[in-house]
């Protein structure tokens, strides 16, 4: 009798707190976001792949659906300033040379990308038109001026699938990528795919763990009020496994945003996301 | 000679307290996962051991593993098995090798070795040579799972 009793409660909470993602749909100012896909053939370990906005709560998942619930479109609004704000010794922004910043719709599915044998990103291609072409400052990898700016050019891209290269030139990357996401680093001696493939969908204490897809940054979280890059993230990650984070814009990351994104093919962007 | 005697207990006792000596992280006996030893000589303090279990920056047991006795903290972790009548499962030995090294146990696991303080690959300063607990917070934390009995 005992028995039988634990093992129906077993099967309750089973069915009670086992709901791995939920089955909301998402749309964003009435578009349609694509939030569970088929994983793409690379992964072997997971069938498919779905936005981190179907483990959030409900509360947090409606400030995505609206630009005007969105907290994140404040700091969009700071990015169009700043795309318009002329800076450096050339006497130029941004606008001088991208007219109207809606011609970058497509970039952010294709980062990152290999330039001249280089991997690059989103960020990289910001600061070398800064550095290069306008004559001013880089900005910080992470900080407000980056993620506003990363933050426009990337809702350009939203509702469109991510669709980087993995083969070809990036190959080599997408190997260093891949083996650093199930390399257990830290104290904690875990690695990303112990929370983000074999754990998705569950409690880890207070969190509910996803699958780590990229294809909502930067990401604006309740946590901290601000726009957050994915490698902010990543870093934000490995110091929980009380592990020394690579650098922000640094090989490893890039290779590790790379593999991420392929993990991530044919979501929909959903930049500038809401998470907690 | 009544003197000698007093100092030759002194000297008994001083060597029971050497006797009972801290096993160091590296030095820790693993037979097929079991840790017979105890690793401080010090009886485990059960009620200590709860709180280690409990304690975020410490055990952080919860994160993963559900455990009844602690319903009065919120969260749960679901990554790992419940822990209620865990001692019904293992014996004291068995117990303080998964707390210690639970790789010795169960191959590739993703549960932390709680006492191992070397090998790691890219630990956050200050947590190289450290082991995540002390002998004695493993040995509590041991002590305390032997309380969580079903039968
Ligand atoms: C100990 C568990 C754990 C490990 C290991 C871990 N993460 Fe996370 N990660 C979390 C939690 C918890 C969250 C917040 C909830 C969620 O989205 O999963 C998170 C969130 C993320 C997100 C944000 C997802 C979104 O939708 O906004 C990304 C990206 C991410 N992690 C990448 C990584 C990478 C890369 C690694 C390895 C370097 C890693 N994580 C290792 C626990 C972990
Ligand atoms: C990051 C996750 C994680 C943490 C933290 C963790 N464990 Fe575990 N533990 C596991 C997993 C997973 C297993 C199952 C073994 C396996 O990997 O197959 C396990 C198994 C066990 C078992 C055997 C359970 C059974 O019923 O057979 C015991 C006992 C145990 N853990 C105790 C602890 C204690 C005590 C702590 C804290 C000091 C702790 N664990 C922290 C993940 C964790």
């Amino acid at each position: 009798m005992r028995t039988t009793f634990s093992i129906a409660t077993a099967l309750i909470l089973a069915a009670g707190t086992g709901l791995a993602q939920d089955s909301n749909s998402l749309s964003i100012e009435g578009e349609p976001m694509v939030t569970e896909v088929a994983a793409p053939a690379h992964m072997e370990n997971v069938d498919t792949i779905y936005s981190g906005w179907r483990f959030r709560s409900q509360e947090t998942q409606a400030l995505e659906t609206d630009d005007f619930e969105n907290p994140a479109m404040v700091f969009v609004d700071k990015g169009i300033d700043l795309f318009d704000k002329v800076e450096g010794s050339e006497g130029k922004a941004c606008s001088s040379c991208h007219e109207d910043v809606a011609d970058f719709a497509g970039l952010r599915t294709t980062l990152p990308r290999v330039e001249d044998g280089e991997l690059v990103t989103m960020e990289n291609l910001v600061n070398e038109c800064r550095t290069e072409r306008m004559g001013a400052e880089p900005w910080k990898w992470s900080g407000g001026q980056m993620t506003a700016v990363t933050a426009l050019i990337g809702l350009q891209s939203r509702g469109m699938p991510v669709n980087v290269a993995i083969d070809g030139e990036a190959a080599p990357f997408w190997e260093k990528g891949k083996e650093l996401y199930y390399t257990k680093v830290g104290q904690l001696q875990m690695a990303c795919s112990n929370c983000h493939e074999d754990n998705y969908g569950v409690m880890i204490r207070a969190d509910h763990l996803s699958q780590g897809q990229i294809n909502g940054f930067p990401t604006y979280r309740l946590k901290n009020a601000k726009l957050n890059s994915a490698h902010g993230r990543f870093k934000g990650c490995m110091k929980n496994i009380r592990a020394t984070p690579y650098k922000e814009g640094g090989e490893e990351f890039l290779a590790l945003e790379l593999y991420l994104a392929s993990r991530g093919q044919g979501l929909s962007v959903e930049t500038p996301s809401v998470r907690n | 000679m009544k003197h000698a005697s007093l100092f030759g207990l002194i000297a008994a006792l001083g060597a029971t307290t050497a006797l009972a000596e801290v096993v160091a992280p590296t030095k820790v006996m693993f037979d097929e996962g079991v840790v017979a030893a105890s690793l401080t000589g010090v009886a485990g303090d059960a009620a200590e051991g709860r709180k280690v279990f409990a304690n975020r920056k410490q055990g952080n047991c919860l994160a993963c593993h559900a455990n009844s006795d602690l319903s009065e903290e919120s969260f749960h972790g679901e990554v790992a098995p419940m822990l209620d009548g865990v001692a019904d499962r293992w014996n004291e030995a068995e117990l303080r090798g998964i707390v210690a090294n639970a790789k010795m146990t169960f191959e590739d696991t993703m549960m932390p070795a709680f006492y191992i303080d070397s090998g790691y690959v890219r630990p956050l300063e200050g947590f190289d040579g450290q082991s995540i607990l002390t002998a004695q917070q493993v040995e509590d934390v041991v002590a305390y799972l032997m309380t969580l009995k079903e039968e």
